[in-house]
């Protein structure tokens, strides 16, 4: 009765596929069996945001997703954001303005708000900050990375002008 | 979290089937609420229904008599539907203040209320426009008013083998205003101290008809029915404002906690009542 089941996805854009158990999360699944360690883990229960991705189109954590739910879907994780080897401007904009300390929030961060610019290039502070509301950073006081957002958004626009 | 098995069945036949082939099977919508509390080892099943891609549970449809909302559809589709948040702009509104854009991507009105927590914030609203409770079970279908579905902390109206398929919300129309608030400590993710919900008819300048529900104010969500009435063949006035926003805080039992002493709790029940119905009003006479 207890077997596992083979999930095909695909994962930033390429077709994976695993095996889990059905009570395994998303995020165990990318992290302990795909390797993709970007993901973190903060609270396991849907408040940090530390485990933000992308499933078809929508920002998730992913500790509240089953890894079975991936079948057929498109997920996004932060590694599918750097541009090859260069990277994403919210990436760099992150650096420039010290939007991290610890880090652990970061790809969640870079996660989120890249579907909000993806979304709405132009976004207001107050917009930025009520989409962020669903992650948490214990270190930076969020205004580096609001600042960070706005940066990142100003450069991409000017880029697609 | 215990081992369980998983499927997700493409109908509302074969979710009942399986619901009924399995007493320990649980459904899972958007997961907000069940992960958590299976991962705080308080609830358990031998395997979790995904009623997500049932095109019962699917369905968010208008028509000229209202809205059908399928029980999982979740919170963003509900404000991301134009046409949906400019007849129910209440409803959109509450959708997309539970928790943050994350767990809007996956949470669902319906799960909010057959999880039943007298904080839930979408019950209030529902129960103040009115909405009626679609349910599927081995017996055949029946309806029920949503302000009877939940019957205790964490417990609603759902017998064995039973699913909530969807809501149906009578449209408001002209002269139709609904608002709910909550108070929180911070402005978004938390749980509501106090909900209120509340929606206004008004005919000629006169109200005919007011409801009024609370949240985190008793063991369910709170059908305040006498404060709504109250108001009933009033102008909807400062006077006859506060006199039901004085019923709305008498009606309310509520505990102390963490959140908040009792005393505090039943006064935000008041002013956060007098402000719904301040600004339902004010959407019914088509100011906003
Ligand atoms: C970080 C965070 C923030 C939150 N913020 C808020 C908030 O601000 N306000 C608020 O009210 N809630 C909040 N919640 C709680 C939760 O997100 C909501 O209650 C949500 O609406 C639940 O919907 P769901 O689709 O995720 O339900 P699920 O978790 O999938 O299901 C909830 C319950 O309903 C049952 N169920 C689901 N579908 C059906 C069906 N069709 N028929 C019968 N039973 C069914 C499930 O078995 C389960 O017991 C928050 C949760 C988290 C993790
Ligand atoms: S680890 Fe998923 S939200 Fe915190
Ligand atoms: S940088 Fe440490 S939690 Fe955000």
């Amino acid at each position: 009765m207890q077997s596992k089941v083979h999930v095909q996805t695909t994962i930033n854009g390429e077709p994976r596929e695993f095996l889990c158990e059905p009570r395994q999360s998303l995020l165990e699944c990318l992290r302990d069996t795909l390797g993709l360690t970007g993901t973190k883990e903060g609270c396991n229960d849907g408040n940090c945001g530390a485990c933000t991705v992308t499933m078809d189109g929508r920002v998730v954590t992913s500790c509240l997703v089953l890894g079975v739910e991936a079948a057929g879907a498109e997920v996004t994780t932060v590694e599918g954001i750097a541009r090859g080897s260069a990277l994403h401007p919210l990436q760099r904009a992150f650096l420039e303005n010290a939007a991290l300390q610890c880090g652990i929030c970061t790809p969640g961060f870079l996660v989120a708000a890249n579907a909000l610019l993806e979304a709405e290039p132009d976004p207001d502070e107050q917009r930025i900050r009520l989409w962020l509301a669903n992650n948490l950073c214990r270190c930076t006081g969020y205004d580096k990375i609001i600042r960070a957002v706005q940066q990142a958004a100003r450069e991409m626009r000017g880029a697609n002008a | 979290m215990k081992w369980f098995d998983y499927a997700a069945p493409g109908s509302l036949s074969e979710a009942l089937g399986l619901l009924e082939r399995n007493p320990g099977a649980l459904l899972l919508a958007g997961g907000t609420d069940l992960l958590v509390q299976m991962r705080a080892r308080r609830k358990q099943a031998d395997l979790l229904i995904d009623v997500k891609k049932a095109p019962e549970l699917n369905e968010l449809s208008l028509d000229a008599g209202g809205l059908t909302l399928g029980a999982s559809v979740p919170c963003y589709r509900v404000y991301g539907n134009r046409d949906v948040a400019r007849a129910f702009p209440a409803l959109a509104e509450v959708a997309g203040l539970i928790g943050g854009t994350q767990i809007q991507g996956r949470a669902s009105i319906g799960g909010n209320l057959c999880n039943a927590a007298p904080s839930a914030d979408a019950v209030p609203l529902l129960i103040a426009l009115s909405a009626r409770c679609r349910i599927a079970g081995p017996g055949g279908e029946r309806e029920m008013a949503v302000e009877d579905f939940c019957v205790a902390p964490g417990r609603n109206a759902l017998g064995a083998g039973e699913i909530l398929v969807s809501l149906r919300i009578p449209a408001g129309g002209a002269g139709f205003g609904a608002h709910y608030l909550r108070f929180i400590p911070r402005n978004e993710m938390d749980i509501a101290v106090v909900g209120s919900g509340v929606s206004v008819r008004l005919e000629g300048g006169v109200v005919s008809a007011a409801r009024v529900a609370l949240a985190a104010v008793a063991p369910t969500p709170l059908f305040a029915r006498e404060a709504g009435d109250s108001l009933v063949g009033k102008a909807p006035d400062a006077a006859a404002i506060e006199e039901a926003a004085r019923l709305a805080s008498a009606a309310a039992r509520p505990i102390s906690d963490m959140r908040g002493p009792a005393e505090y709790r039943r006064h935000l029940c008041g002013v956060l009542t007098r402000r719904a119905l301040t600004a339902a009003v004010a959407a019914a006479q088509g100011g906003k």
